[in-house]
């Protein structure tokens, strides 16, 4: 049981963050908005602050905690939404490139050279100056740039997976070339794609707090945690708490994000074999 | 030379082998035959003190030409490994190292061993390559496993085994996975060494032509226990056990069937047994089973040497 | 009589290796076409082709005398089925029996299925409560059943089984061949069969033919290959089966160590370097194709 204890907590943090992006805003009593220039840099409660504002209110005097789980909202549309789409592209283009080999593999492959010859991070930032910062346009970037490490996983997977005699019975009992993909490759990579996706979500999240804190991702004032670390910046010598409590989530969730990827790789590993 | 009574071996609650005997004598093939899962392999694993953690074993004796093996050491069970008790596995693929040479991989064995020069470690490699009937042996020395085909893989995995002059053999299903033509020539040079070095060979397999052509003595396997032990004229003339006779009875034999007929299969498939079963693990494909099969099963003699589990007198 | 398959000097090649070399072969309605062979010889590979999963480099396949080429998917899953070696690989891991069984159906836009499956699990001898079962719950020969009643669901004319034995114990193996006799014999079925355990094939099989290096170097009715064959190859092959026959010895069929690489196949005929009986010209001319009594024999010395 031991060996499930980091899949477990990955599982319970992952929990907390879906049931805070979900009913936290509503459960807390403030508007994340909402400013209050009288209230401004509140310190926590157990930093002698006050209890009306549990993590204290920001340079504007909006409410911490408030901002706090809206963002996690925001952070988890992001990384989902974000995987979502990669996960489209790559999964699509992989078990092609897999299934069919020659020069549709070569394709795909000279396509995911393509995008890995991409410095990420750049191109993610001129798109983005360049077309304007949304929610939209940084969930659709990143989804558009993170779907290479789907695209690896599908094709060698496809094509071990292309070789097995199930796949030849498929095609000698006259199913179609989209049924052999959906209902015989598909469900048996899937629980590669499993790990790859949780990957992906945090690295989409992690990205996301790197443009919103360059000022390039989310714009203000939706409090996105790395745009809320970026406003702390000023701050963070006399009141570190500041930038520590959105740091400090954005390290939770991503790690609880990882060690349920690894916690599923093995299970489902284990259900395969079973 | 290899003395083995009351073999036990579990994993967890599940107990593969229940109480294997047998015995191989100096100069003598003795084939231990039965089918997938019946606990072959792991009688030999247990033997060689190889199980896997978490596998449990028990003996009343495992005695090796005078060394009680139950008493060694890990420490000590490996200096007989390799040096005095040779092994050879079904892939040789897998047991060979694929990123050594054959030349190093026989050297490291010797010079692990014995000690002695490179120099001379080597000059034995290519005298025992040419011994099992590899030609060229320089040049096989120099070459990686991937270079060599199924049949000069296993004749090197043969080399590596007698790198050290072992008593006793030990070769699990040695020629499953090569090709009729290629399987004769190994066992013929199995035979021929073994006439040669006076080894006493433990040989595991699941084909009964094997078995007919190259034992002396046949133990038959099923559900973890011996369930006939023979001479092998004596098994293959007079095969006693209903599921010896079962398994005779299935395999087509060339020129000996008329065409047209069915075959005689046991019915059913190898059972799991539950860790509390008692009696016979055959009974239920057994055509001959009656209520006391569920209680006990005696050992029987038919004949000196030929031995059998089953409530059945012959 | 039209012949169930026909196959018309079919090549195929993957890069270098010329896996099947001019192969061409009749096999007559009703009838099981044994294919012996070892490892490498090209039979998976012309099993594959004669299923039409894989195209030929050239050359053509007649079923039931339409083209290959010419028929839809569903066309062709309607004459010709496959049942493969290894159980463990060729069942979907994550589908259901039922699922597996109903393939073909569904395939053919028959949606109603459940009767016909259950009929047919019946059939191949598997109990009604294994349909909702997955592959890893069943045992390897009720695994090849499942296989079995996949391929004869769409009542083909024409199974071909690849090495459908060769993962089994003996025990279950004699079982699997029981049931494909007798499902032959009800159904009219002819059997492609490829093994390389030439027992199961003499048991099996009305016509044998006898691949080395990606040709057939002999072909002939079941009883007269092997009571008197005629190709050295096929000697040596027959040679070296061991009989569960104590007391005869290891055979020699003396053809040494050199092992077959399609890579580089020799020149002349492509078996003279193992031949026991090598004479002169075989190393430099093609042997010629001797026909006699419903046998063919592809080599110098066999016109005698």
């Amino acid at each position: 049981m031991l060996r499930h204890l980091p899949t477990a907590l990955g599982a319970l943090i992952v929990g907390a963050a879906l049931l805070a992006a979900l009913f936290g805003p509503s459960l807390v009593p403030h508007d994340p908005f909402a400013q209050d220039l009288l209230r401004r840099l509140v310190p926590p409660a157990w930093l002698g602050g006050d209890a009306a504002h549990p993590l204290g209110t920001d340079q504007l005097g909006r409410d911490y905690l408030a901002r706090l789980v809206y963002g996690a909202r925001i952070s988890l549309v992001i990384g989902v939404v974000a995987a979502l789409t990669s996960g489209l592209i790559g999964i699509t283009l992989g078990v092609l490139g897999g299934f069919f080999g020659g020069w549709v593999d070569d394709l795909v492959m000279f396509a995911i050279t393509c995008r890995l010859s991409i410095p990420l991070i750049l191109v993610a930032l001129a798109v983005v100056s360049a077309v304007g910062s949304s929610l939209s346009v940084v969930v659709l970037t990143l989804g558009l740039l993170l779907w290479d490490r789907f695209a690896v996983v599908a094709r060698t997977t496809t094509m071990q997976v292309r070789r097995l005699d199930y796949v030849a019975a498929a095609q000698a009992a006259g199913a179609s070339g989209f049924h052999v993909l959906w209902r015989e490759v598909l469900p048996n990579i899937a629980h590669h794609l499993v790990v790859v996706a949780t990957l992906e979500v945090a690295l989409a999240i992690l990205l996301e707090a790197v443009l919103s804190f360059l000022g390039l991702g989310v714009p203000a004032p939706l409090p996105s945690w790395g745009l809320m670390i970026a406003e702390g910046r000023d701050y963070m010598f006399f009141e570190p708490w500041v930038i520590m409590v959105p740091g400090l989530s954005l390290f939770v969730l991503v790690l609880g994000i990882n060690l349920l990827g690894d916690g599923l790789r093995d299970l489902l590993a284990a259900s395969r074999d079973a | 030379m290899l003395d083995v009574a009351g073999l036990r071996v579990s994993f967890g609650a599940i107990e593969a082998v229940h109480g294997v005997s047998l015995r191989v004598r100096h100069g003598e093939t003795h084939c231990l035959v039965g089918e997938s899962g019946c606990g072959k392999s792991v009688t030999a694993l247990a033997i060689m003190g190889l199980l896997a953690r978490g596998a449990r074993r028990r003996a009343e004796r495992i005695g090796f030409d005078g060394t009680d093996l139950l008493a060694l050491s890990d420490r000590g069970m490996g200096r007989l490994r390799g040096s005095r008790i040779g092994m050879i596995f079904q892939e040789p693929m897998t047991s060979l190292n694929p990123a050594y040479t054959v030349s190093s991989q026989l050297t490291e064995v010797y010079r692990r061993h014995r000690g002695g020069t490179r120099a001379a470690a080597t000059e034995r490699a290519a005298a025992l390559l040419g011994r099992v009937g590899i030609s060229a042996p320089g040049l096989r020395l120099g070459q990686f496993p991937h270079q060599l085909s199924g049949g000069l893989r296993q004749r090197v995995m043969i080399a590596m085994a007698l790198m050290c002059d072992p008593d006793l053999l030990i070769a699990d299903e040695p020629t499953t996975a090569l090709d009729v033509t290629v399987q004769a020539g190994i066992l013929r040079l199995l035979a021929a060494l073994q006439a040669e070095m006076g080894l006493a060979l433990l040989l595991i397999t699941h084909d009964l032509g094997v078995v007919a052509r190259v034992a002396h003595q046949v133990s038959v396997m099923y559900a973890g226990e011996v369930v006939e032990s023979a001479p092998v004229a004596a098994l293959f003339a007079r095969p006693t056990h209903p599921y010896t006779q079962g398994l005779l009875a299935s395999v087509p034999v060339p020129g000996k069937l008329r065409r047209g007929q069915p075959l005689d299969p046991i019915p059913g498939s190898v059972p799991r047994i539950p860790p509390d079963f008692v009696g016979c693990g055959f009974r239920e494909r057994c055509r001959f089973a009656m209520p006391a099969c569920a209680v006990a099963v005696p050992l029987r003699e038919r004949a000196p040497g030929h031995s059998y589990l089953c409530q059945l007198t012959p | 009589m039209m012949s169930a398959i026909e196959v018309r000097d079919v090549f195929r090649s993957f890069g270098r290796v010329r896996a099947v070399d001019g192969v061409s072969l009749r096999v007559p309605s009703g009838g099981v076409m044994g294919i012996v062979g070892e490892s490498g010889c090209g039979k998976s590979t012309l099993a594959r082709i004669i299923l039409g999963l894989l195209p030929a480099s050239s050359g053509d396949v007649l079923v039931e005398g339409q083209s290959l080429a010419g028929l839809d998917r569903r066309a062709r899953a309607r004459l010709i089925q496959p049942v493969f070696q290894d159980p463990y690989s060729s069942l979907n891991p994550r589908h259901r029996v039922r699922d597996i069984v109903a393939l073909p159906l569904r395939a053919q836009g028959i949606w109603d299925v459940e009767t016909p499956v259950l009929d047919m699990l019946a059939r191949v001898g598997l109990d009604s409560t294994l349909a909702d079962r997955l592959p890893a719950q069943l045992s390897g020969g009720q695994r090849q059943r499942v296989a079995i009643a996949r391929a004869l669901i769409l009542r083909p004319r024409i199974v071909v089984c690849d090495e459908p034995t060769s993962a089994l114990d003996v025990s279950v193996q004699a079982q699997i061949l029981n049931l494909l006799a007798e499902l032959r014999r009800e159904m009219g079925l002819t059997l492609v069969f490829i093994s390389h355990n030439l027992a199961v094939v003499e048991h099996i099989a009305t016509e044998v033919a006898v691949m080395y290096l990606g040709r057939i170097v002999e072909q002939a009715p079941v009883e007269a290959l092997f009571a008197d064959p005629r190709h050295p190859y096929t000697r040596a092959l027959l040679a070296s089966v061991l009989t569960p026959e104590p007391g005869l010895g290891i055979p020699d069929a003396g053809l040494g160590d050199g092992t077959p690489d399609p890579a580089n196949i020799p020149s002349g005929c492509r078996f003279h370097p193992r031949c026991p009986s090598v004479t002169a010209g075989c190393d430099t001319a093609d042997p010629a194709k001797i026909r006699a009594k419903g046998r063919l024999v592809e080599c110098l010395l066999a016109a005698d």
